[in-house]
């Protein structure tokens, strides 16, 4: 079985992040870049399933200009056997993802994907449901235990009210949580086999779809600054501040 | 190639498969965080796991060839692991002395002595992480050492002592820096040898590791041998060849420590910047006086410079151009860039820069060292002044 999972380049996690002076998007100039973290746990998962005989092949796609082969170069590095890379300089929003990704799975035929649950620059969670009602297959979300069993798989997926275990039929996506599991790092010798590892080049428009972003961005400001807090005396004095102040109750 | 035109970065090395060098050690150090330091601080204790995961990962085998095992990489790509794990708040001395004294014996070494030590040291199964040069009665002047190999028949018997010799005990090999003939006064640098002691083998057979106690956690040592035989075929390279064996390797130590400086140089400007951003006085943060701003903003400019020299020495060296200049002024700048990077990190955090979990005052200590050891301001002035500026010599 073939394994395919989709990683993005985002800003690193440790990046404190600033937005433009212009408020139409956040600084990106001279930002340290890395894989999304959730990516990073589908990869990981990903190598995983090979390692355990269940999987055969592990296929890195991520989608977006020419440094996000930096990103599946990455993946390459952790054990990932190929790399797909759709290139494109538009701004990618989840359906022109999620619709990408359906024609690189129509091309590639694999018995399940792995997509991170979100992506932590726009946070839109909205790409693995997508994807999975484009190709009409079934879906784990938020995952944090997968099991692969014969034809389908058993998801236990962190819910609101705590875990939930589902049986699902194989092909599927599944979205990564955190607790999934803790990836590894690239070794040297690793990173280096990766570089002659192959990276195949696609387009949108050789995969026949129309990337276009169809939501448009107004404005990005700063969140307001958290003011300080203060000790209040008496229940009372919490009650009038809340009422009046917070105006919450 | 001429020295001058050669590019400052190394050409030896794609910038992209570097990035993500750097970034999968500082992966792999996120997982050794500050707290990890500061406890095996407090203990004098050996990172154990640290060492371990390095190794594994593939980092000590950095500089040994393919045929051996190893990634056959450069100077610029070791130099840049042991920048990220200082970059990163961790120390690299625990592991850093493999890197170049396995120089010595992928240089010198016979082929038998290559295939039987390199794969071994590649993969991590031997440590050869101790290197005994440095003696009580000799300091700074290595032709002055007393330590003696005296060889009958097929071994060699060693008597005398070594002071400084750190990670002996966290080492299956020892380097070692030995008299084989008396002292020549007209040829100061001839009767030296060098060896591979098996310490595995030596412990309670002729040899004696004792601990010393330092401001830093170093897990340096002094190493007594008293009549300790070993093979005579752990010799390398020529008899009373081996101060110039010896010498070989430092071009590349210095480099690798002075990218260390260059790691600790980063993370005292980066732990001042966030803290001068943060520390709210007089009702504002302390970045904003500029008596605290600047001091920040000159160490960053100081590590930047540093920078250009570390990697232009290690691109030379990369390269097969003579380095002995560049590296040891990369040293001498990084390691007092670094020193002042501490000072005015530990002046911009005040009291808390004395509270250990802040890690300023850990990393003030470590990167003290480097003024001294593994050579001293001193040596590398006096070699600058002499040998590259033709000037009367002192000693
Ligand atoms: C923590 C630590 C770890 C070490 N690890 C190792 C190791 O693993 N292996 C090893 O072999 N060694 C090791 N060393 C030894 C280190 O290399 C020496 O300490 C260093 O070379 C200086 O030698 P010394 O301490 O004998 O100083 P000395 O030679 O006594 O010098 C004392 C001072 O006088 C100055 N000085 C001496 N001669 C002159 C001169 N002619 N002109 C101007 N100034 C001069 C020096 O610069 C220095 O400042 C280590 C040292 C330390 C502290």
């Amino acid at each position: 079985m073939k394994v395919l999972v989709a990683v993005k380049r985002v800003i690193d996690a440790n990046v404190k992040v600033r937005v433009k002076a212009d408020n139409t998007g956040v600084e990106l100039t001279n930002v340290k870049m890395a894989m999304n973290p959730f990516d990073e746990i589908g990869v990981e998962e990903a190598i995983r399933l090979k390692e355990a005989g269940k999987a055969t092949e592990v296929v890195a796609v991520s989608l977006g200009g020419a440094p996000s082969q930096e990103t599946i170069r990455t993946a390459l590095a952790m054990g990932a056997d190929r790399g797909i890379h759709v290139q494109t300089d538009v701004e990618l929003q989840p359906l022109a993802v999620a619709k990408l990704l359906k024609a690189v799975i129509e091309k590639e035929q694999p018995g399940i994907v792995i997509v991170g649950k979100q992506a932590i620059d726009d946070d839109s969670n909205q790409t693995g449901q997508m994807l999975a009602g484009l190709l009409g297959w079934p879906q784990a979300t938020f995952a944090s235990k997968l099991n692969i069993e014969g034809e389908g798989a058993e998801v236990t997926r962190e819910v609101d009210g705590g875990l939930e275990t589902i049986r699902i039929k194989l092909p599927a996506i599944i979205t990564t949580d955190l607790r999934l599991n803790e990836p590894r790092y690239a070794s040297l010798p690793n990173i280096m086999k990766a570089k002659k590892k192959p990276i195949e080049a696609l387009t949108p428009e050789a995969l026949g779809v129309d990337p276009k972003p169809r939501l448009k961005t107004l404005k990005v400001v700063e969140p307001p600054k958290r003011q300080a807090g203060i000790k209040v005396k008496t229940v009372q004095e919490l009650v009038d501040k809340l009422r009046n102040d917070a105006k919450v109750i | 190639m001429d020295k001058d035109k050669l590019p400052i970065e190394s050409p030896s090395v794609d910038p992209a498969v570097l990035e993500q060098i750097r970034s999968a050690v500082r992966d792999l150090c996120k997982r050794f965080p500050g707290a990890y330091w500061r406890e095996l601080d407090r203990q004098k204790a050996y990172p154990t796991l640290f060492v371990q995961a390095m190794t594994e990962a593939g980092y000590l085998g950095v500089l040994i060839p393919e045929e051996f095992g190893g990634s056959s990489l450069g100077l610029t790509v070791a130099a840049a692991i042991l920048e990220e794990v200082h970059a990163g708040g961790g120390n690299a001395a625990a592991l850093h002395a493999q890197m170049y004294t396995m120089g010595t014996l992928l240089r010198h070494g016979s082929p038998e002595q290559k295939r039987r030590w390199l794969p071994e040291i590649a993969a991590g199964r031997v440590r050869l992480q101790a290197f005994g040069v440095t003696e009580p009665g000799a300091g700074t002047d290595t032709t002055a050492i007393r330590t003696t190999a005296a060889r009958s028949g097929d071994v060699y018997r060693i008597n005398g002592q070594k002071i400084w010799t750190s990670r002996a005990e966290h080492s299956d090999l020892m380097l070692l820096l030995a008299r084989t003939a008396s002292f020549d006064p007209g040829k100061k640098t001839a009767g030296l040898s060098v060896f591979l002691v098996d310490m595995r083998e030596a412990v309670g057979r002729g040899m004696e590791i004792r601990p010393i106690r330092t401001m830093l956690n170093h897990a340096t040592t002094e190493v007594f041998f008293d009549n300790l035989e070993i093979p005579a075929g752990n010799r390398i390279g020529e008899e009373g060849r081996g101060f110039r064996y010896i010498l070989d390797g430092m071009n590349a130590e210095r480099i690798l420590i002075a990218a260390e400086c260059l790691g600790d140089c980063r993370w005292f400007v980066a732990k001042a910047r966030d803290y001068a951003c943060e520390r709210v006085v007089f009702g504002r943060p302390i970045g904003q006086n500029q008596g605290v701003q600047f001091p920040i903003a000159r160490s960053y400019a100081e590590s930047e410079a540093v920078r250009l020299m570390v990697y232009r020495a290690a691109a030379l060296y990369d390269s097969g151009i003579p380095c002995g200049a560049e590296a040891n002024m990369a040293k001498l700048l990084a390691s007092e860039a670094s020193w002042r990077a501490a000072d005015m990190c530990l002046q911009t955090h005040g009291g808390f820069g004395f509270a250990e979990e802040f890690d300023v005052e850990r990393k003030f200590r470590e990167t003290r060292l480097y003024q001294v050891a593994p050579v001293s301001t001193n040596l590398i002035l006096a070699y600058l002044g002499e040998h590259v500026l033709g000037m009367p010599r002192s000693y």
